[in-house]
């Protein structure tokens, strides 16, 4: 990956943004702390150079020349000591630690405030050899120049070496500190620029895959559950709900195809046949007449599929729902269906528990219903060697208000080929000898759906049972 | 019968005028809603074909426009629109039925002759007669030949539609709708079934079908 690609990532801006504010913020800091810290140094230095000399103008007072030329001697010997001078008049250095000092610093009376060059000056050979380095090359130091009543000149000074070696290792320090930094940021920065761009990379990788038509991908998760993987378990779970509806189309455009497929081609066939030469005019309207009946089924296939999607979608602007007495509703379908029901040589038979109003439409409970009678004396008949019968019953239950359909045939053994039953055009292997859409349990379900409720289908051992269940009827008597 | 057809789709229109002059009535065709509403206001027809949507001026406002100007014509909507709301809202602009689309035409006849006005003062009558067989709303009896049938309530009903629109073609939606109230597709033959019951008990025994089914289209009651 090039490095421009990882600074358009937006984790590597941060990191960078985040690098530079942190480097200024630090190097103030460091320059606040050793200007800070080299003040205070100073000012210790000339308070230390102020009391020597206050004890070397005491020393002098009471014992004269001799008695600071002494004790100047003792305290140069000392380890780590001051710098100290005494020079006549001529500028003679009498006593002292220091010598190659340039003549005008002893000319000017009080603070040398900018440091100067010296050379110290061991007075025993010991010390010289171990200042070896000291003594050939010029240090700096400050110091306090007093002149006596005598015009000789006494100077107490400090070696700056050590506040120039601290300020000299803080620098050190703080440049090694910042390079570092900026090189650990630099590498934060990388590591985390390009995990983040290469997961983004990963996820914009998928969706396009997904785009480009597989419905399998998913967006990878790395299992850390981080906003990634939290945002591509959210993605998969819109993906599969995607799968499942194209799934579902899918399955009812191929529904379609075959299911409308197959009878356009019936037709079709038939026209030609009609069509044929040597067809009879008994034929020829006998194949018109089943044309026309063809088409009509069509018609009403079309018809169901609208009702369904609209039903569905919720988008039938039905009339204000009206109450309707559901066991009214049981009896009027059932006085349609019974004399079919007796040719089939079914049974037919209704048990209205509870006298109950539901809030509905009345017109699409009945079809609802009626598709549900339909269907168990369709299948009530393939019985062996038992009574067909089918009964209706209407009741209460708890608090939902239930109309079931239950048919003694065959039924349907499987719970999830219950549930697929009631899909758009799903028609179980054993019923597609039989005639029907395939639609009827499709558009019970969409009605019950519709009104806020839902079509269960239940073994009946043997057979089916099928409900219309109303959730809490509001009581519209 | 003389009929005004108002559909704007040129095709569906000249076929239904073809159609309905081989039926032995006279279409007059109109192509949108203001000229169908004018045609209708002036013209003297017996029953009125409305499509639902048409140009410049809607289906259902040319029935109300109509209505309210006390033109009283029974209006038959067609409409690509067959939802239950659908329906509801063109019978209450005043249509006295409704089709949806794609339809039969032999279902858009018999519907159409079923609204002919000349039919109409049948409905008052309380005692309705076909051939010797003989309908009394008021007693609920129903007698053929001398001989009185017993039919259940249903089937009581189904005869009395029936005999109110003797000599015309009943389809089967016709009757579930008139006897059942119910506007959707019976799936398998539930109103045949109720038929040829009431044939067996008003034929059975008798001199003569009255009850006769015509193929592709419905049924028709009337004395042979």
């Amino acid at each position: 990956m090039a490095l421009p690609a990882i600074m358009r990532t937006t984790a590597a801006r941060l990191s960078a943004l985040y690098v530079v504010l942190f480097s200024v913020c630090a190097l103030i800091l460091v320059l606040y702390m050793t200007s800070m810290s080299e003040r205070m140094l100073t000012a210790q230095t000339q308070s230390t150079i102020n009391e020597e000399m206050a004890s070397l103008g005491r020393a002098y007072q009471r014992g004269g020349l001799p008695t600071l030329v002494r004790l100047v001697s003792i305290r140069s010997r000392q380890p780590g000591a001051n710098l100290y001078l005494i020079a006549d008049r001529n500028g003679d250095i009498l006593a002292g630690n220091v010598q190659n000092l340039n003549p005008s610093i002893l000319g000017n009376e009080g603070w040398t405030e900018v440091p100067f060059a010296y050379q110290s000056f061991a007075e025993n050979g010991e010390a010289a050899q171990q200042t070896a380095a000291d003594t050939t090359s010029p240090r700096d130091a400050i110091a306090l120049v007093l002149r006596l009543p005598n015009s000789m000149t006494v100077m107490v000074g400090r070696d700056l070496g050590e506040p120039k070696r601290f300020r000299t290792v803080v620098q050190r320090a703080l440049m090694v500190s910042l390079g570092t930094m900026v090189l650990a940021a630099f590498l934060i920065w990388l590591v985390v620029g390009r995990r983040a761009l290469r997961r983004i990379d990963e996820l914009s990788g998928a969706s396009r895959r997904i785009i480009g038509g597989d419905l399998a991908q998913r967006l990878p998760v790395a299992g850390t559950g981080d906003e990634f993987d939290r945002l591509s378990e959210s993605l998969n779970a819109m993906i599969v709900r995607i799968a499942q509806l194209n799934e579902g189309l899918k399955q009812v455009s191929d529904n379609i195809a075959h299911d409308l497929k197959t009878p356009l081609t019936r037709l079709r066939n038939r026209a030609e046949a009609a069509l044929a030469d040597d067809a009879s005019p008994e034929a020829r309207r006998e194949a018109l007449e089943s044309t026309i009946q063809g088409s009509e089924q069509l018609i009403r296939t079309f018809n169901s599929i609208l009702m369904i999607s609209r039903l569905e979608a919720g988008q039938t602007t039905v009339e204000p729902f009206v109450p309707v007495d559901l066991a009214a509703s049981v009896l009027d379908v059932i006085d349609l269906y019974e004399p079919a029901a007796e040719e089939a040589g079914v049974t037919l038979s209704s048990a209205v528990e509870a006298a109950v109003s539901v809030s509905g439409n009345r017109e699409l409970i009945g079809q609802a219903l009626a598709n549900l009678i339909d269907n168990a004396i369709k299948y009530s008949r393939a019985g062996e060697d038992r009574k067909a019968e089918v009964s209706v019953s209407v009741r209460k239950q708890g608090e939902d208000v239930v109309i079931e359909v239950a048919d003694n045939g065959p039924g349907i053994p499987d719970a999830i080929d219950r549930e697929r039953a009631k899909e758009r055009f799903v028609r179980l292997d054993k019923s597609r000898s039989l005639p029907g859409s395939g639609l009827g349990l499709s558009i019970a379900r969409a009605v019950m759906l519709f009104h806020g409720g839902r079509l269960d289908l239940q073994a009946n051992n043997p057979g089916l049972r099928a409900a219309m269940v109303f959730p809490h009827p509001k009581e519209a008597a | 019968m003389k009929i005004l057809v108002i559909e704007d789709d040129r095709e569906a229109a000249e076929y239904l005028q073809k159609a309905f002059s081989e039926a032995g009535h006279t279409v007059h065709l109109a192509g949108d809603g203001d000229s169908g509403f004018a045609f209708a206001e002036s013209g003297d027809y017996d029953v009125l074909v409305v499509d639902r949507m048409l140009p410049r001026r809607d289906g259902l406002s040319v029935i109300s426009g109509l209505r309210a100007k006390s033109v009283a014509t029974p209006v038959l909507i067609l409409s690509a629109l067959g939802e239950v709301d659908d329906r509801v809202t063109g019978l209450r602009a005043g249509g006295d039925d409704y089709l949806t689309k794609p339809y039969a035409f032999t279902e858009l006849l018999a519907r159409v002759e079923a609204l002919d006005r000349r039919s109409s003062p049948r409905e008052q009558e309380t005692v309705h007669k076909v051939g010797d067989l003989e309908l009394d709303r008021l007693s609920h009896s129903v007698r053929r030949a001398g001989r009185d049938i017993i039919l259940q309530p249903r089937e009581f009903r189904l005869l009395e539609y029936l005999m109110r629109h003797a000599g015309q073609v009943v389809t089967r939606t016709m009757l579930l709708e008139n006897v059942w109230d119910y506007h959707f597709d019976p799936q398998t033959n539930v109103i045949d079934v109720h038929v040829s019951r009431l044939r067996g008990k008003i034929e059975k025994g008798f001199d003569g079908p009255l009850l006769h089914t015509v193929r592709g289209a419905g049924y028709i009651l009337k004395a042979s």
